[in-house]
This record gives C-alpha cells, structure tokens and sequence, in this order.
C-alpha cells in the first residue's frame, strides 16, 4: 500500500518539469551545414568582387566566412563539442577542395595541350631528320620501354628479397644497418644517382660515356629502396598469427613465407612494385646525364646513347628550336602519353591486386 | 648393452636446403645494398676529389668550392622547406578527408586517383608549372607586394613571369602532395577500428574520435610521410630546373625573379654542356646533396624511431 502511495506522490514531487534537468539533443538538420558554408562562401565571393576580383583572396574569404557561419550556428544549436567538430569537417573538406585544384589543373593542362599531337605519327616516326613539323616520339617510347624494362629486372628481385630478410629473417646488426642504409637510400635525390652512375661508368669507359645501361643502373638505385621500404610494410602487416600457425603445422620456415606470408600480402606487393615503376619511369634527371639523347632509334642500352620520352619532353620544350610551336606541341604529347603509361601501370596493379588480395575481415 | 652404449640421438633442428637457398639469397639481397650505397659514396667521392682540391679561382665563379656551392645549398633548402610548409597540413587533410569524411564509394575513387597523382613524372610537373602555375600567380605577388612588402618575403619586385622562388616552392608542394598523403592514408586507415568504434561508442563525435583514436596511431607515419616527401623536394631537379628563373645569391625574396638556384636543378642544367674540371665540381655539389638529404633522413628516422612503438605493423 505505501508502494502504491509513494508513487501516487511522486508527480507532485517532481514538481519541476523533466526536460529542466535532462540535456537536451537538438542537432541540425542534415543539410543545414553545406547550405550555411554556401551562404558563408557567397559572402566571402561578394566581398573579394567588392574589393576588386583576386582568386587566392577569393578563397581564403570564402573557407573563413563558411567556416565561421557553420561554427557559429552549430554553437548556438548543438553546444561546443559539435561545433567544434562540424569546424574540423569544414577544414578539412576545405583543405581537401582546395589541395584538388591544382591537381585537376593538371590533369586539364596537359591534356588540352597533349590532346592536339596524340596522333598516328607521333607513335610511329622518329625525330630522325625532322625540322620543324612533324616527328614523333617512337624512339623514345622505345628507350623508355627497354630501360625501365632492364630497371625493374635488376630491382625487383633484390628489392623483394631484401624486404623479405628485412622481415623474415633479418636480426641484431645486419639487420639495423640495412634498414638504416635503405631508409638512406630511399632519400637519394634522383640525380645524385645519376651522377653516381656516371662516376661509375666513367671511371670504367672514361669522360663522356653514355648508355642505356648506366640509366638503367642509375634508376636502380631509386627504385630498389622503394621496393624494399613498401614491401617490407606489407609484409610487416601479415599477422604473426599466421606464420605462428604455419609453424605449428610443421611447415618449414622458407615454405611458409612463399605460401602463407607473401600470398596474404600479394595485394600490397604488387602495388608497392607497380608504385616502384612507375615512379621511376618517369624520372627524368638521371638520364638526362646518363643517357642522353638522340633523334634517331637505339634498342640496343650497350651501346650509345638512347633517346628517352621524359628526357625528349623535356629538350622538345626547352629547346624547341625553330619554330617553336611544333616541337613544344610535340612535348605536350609526350608529358600525356608519359601520364597515360603511368595510369595504365597503377591500374593494372589495381587489377591484379584485386584478384590476387585474400579475403579479409575488416 | 649396445643399445645403452648407442649415443644419445640428439634432436638437431633439419637443415633444409630450401630454407638454406633462401635465407643466404634474401641475406646477399640485403648485403649488395649495403655495397651499393658505399659505391655511391665512394664513385662520387673520387669523382668530386679534384674539385676539392683545385685551386680557388679555376672553379666556375671564381670564389672557390664553398662559394659556388652555399647559394645553390640554400636555395635547395628554401624551396623545400616552403614545399613541406605548405603540403604537410594540405596532405594530412586530404588523408583524413577520404579515411573519414567522404562517402565510402566517393572515398574509393579518390584513393584512387591521389595513388595515380603520386606518380606523375616529375618533368610533367615542371610543364604545369610554367604553362599554368607560374601566370596564375602572378596577379598574387602583385597584390602581395603592394600590400605585404614589408615583410621581406614579399618584398619584390614582383617577378612578371612567376617564375619565382615560391612558385618553384608551392609546385613542389603539389608534387609532394600525394606522397605525403597517400601515406598518411594508409596509416590513418588503419588506425585499430575497435578503438574508433570505442571512442564512439562512449559518444566522442568524429573530430574527439579523430584525435584520440587516429592521430596519435597514424603521427609516425604522417611524419615517414613527410620525411620522403621532403627528400622529394630536396631533390628535385626537372621540375625546378623548368620554372625557377635562377640567378644565383641568397635572398629571402620569394616573389622576385631572381633567385637562388638549387644544386639538384643547377647540376641538370649545367652537366650535358660541362667537360673537365665543371664536371667534377657538379660531383660536388651532388655529393653535398647526398649529405644534406642523409642529414635530413637522419633526422626524420631518429624521430619515427622514437614513435615506433605506436605505430602499426607490430
């Protein structure tokens, strides 16, 4: 009885209403942020017309005033805590926006300048006897080919096996010294391997050596760090776990890593390799002194010098000769064909990656 | 008796032969890297020997060894420090915004396309920089000397071209961009989700989960990040050799059209015309190039190293 009688009391207690002391939850709506940051950014643009039109200015008075709009309303609204993180999302959305524009910008700039040689003489002449019109980049496609060809060849192998006794087998001193030195090594500027490359061949063959296979060796030494750092992270990440269980089952150390760890970790290998590649096939530097250049067609990188298609971009635009439009069109093209080589190269490993990762959990 | 007088069959772990073939391999592998940077140190040494022991007024500029190669070791350093300034906040939005922000199936493209971006050649960049890059800045150093002059960084007079320092700087900037942000991404994704989905769980909102979860698991790896993108810019050469419009000496002014030149882009410059003597003082200046970048990557590693425990992958 007194159960029930405490309860009938209770309302009259309670005399002060619930939602006094329970914190309330209001939150926007779900479109009210974008819409507050456009009514901010238009202010920002009206006032960069009012005082005189400058794009850079433009843009910081637009991320500030959207910003703001956003931080203030969300405040008043949703308390500090919210505010302060629909405050974050607008910088970060900004800084995203905004680090887009030049790389679009690229993007559009050489394919609209690329666009106008990308034709059937390009891929199939040569800069043999060409002045002026015409010409085209056959001979350097070719070179590219052959000396990254020959560059991966040397790199791959010793990249692979280097992350994998790194990871695997690696300890105390050895193993020290030969993560540092990679780490080093990964900071070699492009063109100090070239330069060693040089050094190299030319105490051998004397001043004024150049071949297709000093750049080859030239674009080793950046692409074998590269191969290690990215590969020995990959497989740094296949859980202990596995291999633990491999060896419980009997299965030998050298059996393990090819069957268990390398086919857990083949996604991110074959990216790591592909990155590699594609890094360097569009090094310039080293083979500007190691290789050189020439208008006519060399497949053979023992003997003399080749013609490469960042290395004839770069002459086509630098020294265009005259008239200059052709040979500067003509750059344009091989920047687009060179962009293009490496986006069939990053998407063919995103291709084999996608077919060769193993399931995982989340 | 003679099976008690046997000796004792001690359980010797096996040898196999594979595991022999592939330890010595994978061993070799790591051993030729090491001969191969003691190559690089030592060929560039020999190389460089005659410049630093020829006299003073035969190098090219006539003020010896140290005067030809200090304005190009400042230059190098200007350009990348500004590079690094403004691309190491840029890439860590970038990261956070495909890990966290956008739409998962937006989110997917944009990797995509940032891996893509991280691989453009270097002379491409180079090509941007002087058709677009350059003229759309121009109008900025204008106002920027008009109004900002006193500071001496700005204090012109405004290159009419763009071709200036910061240009040269903020295209590296682009260039690094990817590096540094791909990375971060990487590391940011990885951040343990059962944190996240903690610190969500207790009701952070997604910028207090950021920071708790996120940014202290992925901090190693957005300065690795920033250490190979700055070793990029350290060496950068093409790019650089392209738009900045270099006249030697050192000056803080960064919108005028002369310029520091930096070692990497002076030795492209100079190394397919030079014979002799000119060919071993670009050695040089390379080989400070070496010492600097190692100096730096040094550095980067002492700093990852001490984070290590935190990070990933153990």
């Amino acid at each position: 009885m007194t159960v029930t009688g405490t309860q009938s009391a209770t309302p009259g207690t309670d005399a002060p209403p619930p939602h006094g002391l329970v914190r309330q939850h209001r939150s926007l709506p779900r479109l009210a942020p974008a819409g507050l940051f456009g009514l901010g950014a238009v202010a920002g643009i009206l006032i960069s017309l009012l005082t005189g039109f400058n794009p850079v200015l433009a843009v910081v008075y637009t991320v500030v005033l959207g910003t703001l709009a956003v931080y203030v309303v969300a405040r008043s609204v949703e308390g500090t805590r919210k505010a302060f993180d629909r405050f974050v999302t607008c910088i970060v959305t900004s800084a995203f926006a905004l680090a887009m524009v030049p790389l679009v910008s690229l993007v559009w700039t050489v394919l609209s300048r690329g666009l106008k040689r990308l034709d059937g003489e390009f891929f199939n002449s040569s800069m043999l006897g060409i002045v002026g019109e015409g010409g085209g980049a056959y001979h350097a496609i070719l070179g590219t080919l052959i000396i990254t060809g020959l560059t991966a060849v040397i790199s791959v192998p010793i990249g692979l096996l280097t992350a994998i006794y790194l990871v695997e087998y690696g300890t105390g001193r050895l193993k020290k010294a030969i993560t540092f030195l990679v780490d080093v090594m990964t900071g070699i500027p492009s063109i100090v391997a070239g330069l060693f490359a040089f050094a190299l061949f030319a105490i051998f063959f004397g001043p004024g050596i150049r071949l297709g296979i000093m750049g080859a060796v030239a674009l080793s030494v950046l692409m074998i760090p590269v191969v290690v750092r990215s590969s020995e992270e990959v497989l740094k990440l296949v859980p202990n776990e596995l291999r633990e269980a491999a060896y419980a089952l009997g299965v030998p150390k050298w059996r393990t890593i090819i069957k268990v760890v390398i086919p857990t970790a083949i996604a991110g290998l074959a990216t790591a390799v592909t990155l590699a590649v594609a890094r360097v096939i569009g090094e310039t530097a080293p083979l500007l002194i190691t290789v050189g250049i020439i208008n006519g067609t060399n497949v053979d990188p023992f003997d003399g010098r080749m013609a490469t298609l960042p290395v004839f971009a770069y002459y086509q635009l630098t020294q265009p000769g005259f008239p200059p439009e052709y040979a500067i069109d003509r750059a344009w093209t091989a920047a687009l064909v060179l962009i293009a080589l490496v986006m069939a190269l990053n998407i063919a490993a995103r291709l084999i990656s996608r077919f060769f990762a193993p399931k995982t959990g989340r | 008796m003679t099976i008690t007088s046997a000796p004792p069959e001690t359980p010797r772990p096996k040898r196999r032969v594979g595991d022999r073939v592939f330890a010595g391999s994978t061993t070799g592998a790591g051993i030729l890297i090491l001969l191969v940077l003691a190559g690089v140190a030592g060929f560039l040494m020999a190389e460089a020997w005659p410049a630093v022991t020829a006299p003073a007024d035969q190098i090219p500029g006539g003020d010896g060894l140290t005067g030809y190669i200090a304005p190009l070791i400042f230059g190098t350093l200007l350009a990348a420090v500004i590079a690094l300034i403004v691309a190491t906040p840029l890439a860590v939005a970038i990261a956070l915004y495909i890990t966290y922000y956008a739409p998962r199936r937006l989110a997917m493209a944009m990797g995509y396309v940032i891996d893509l971006l991280a691989a453009i050649p270097s002379v491409v960049y180079g090509f941007w920089g002087i058709a677009t890059l350059a003229p759309a800045l121009v109008p900025f150093y204008v106002w920027a000397e008009e109004h900002l002059g006193f500071i001496p960084l700005f204090a012109g007079p405004a290159s009419a071209t763009g071709r200036t320092m910061l240009t040269a700087g903020v295209m590296l900037a682009v260039m690094i961009l990817p590096i540094i942000s791909a990375i971060s991404r990487e590391v940011f994704s990885q951040a343990p989700a059962l944190h996240r989905e903690a610190a969500l769980a207790l009701g952070a909102t997604r910028w207090e989960m950021i920071k708790m979860a996120v940014l202290p698991y992925g901090k190693s790896g957005v300065i690795g990040g920033a250490m190979l993108g700055l070793g990029r810019a350290l060496g950068e050469t093409l790019a650089i050799a392209i738009v900045l419009s270099a006249s030697g000496g050192i000056t803080f002014n960064l919108i005028s059209s002369s310029n520091p030149s930096t070692i990497a882009a002076n030795i492209a410059l100079q190394f397919p015309e030079s014979t002799g003597l000119d060919v071993n003082t670009l050695i040089a200046s390379g080989l400070a190039l070496f010492v600097i970048t190692l100096a730096v990557n040094m550095v980067a590693r002492w700093i990852v190293n001490r984070r290590a425990d935190f990070s990933g992958a153990n």
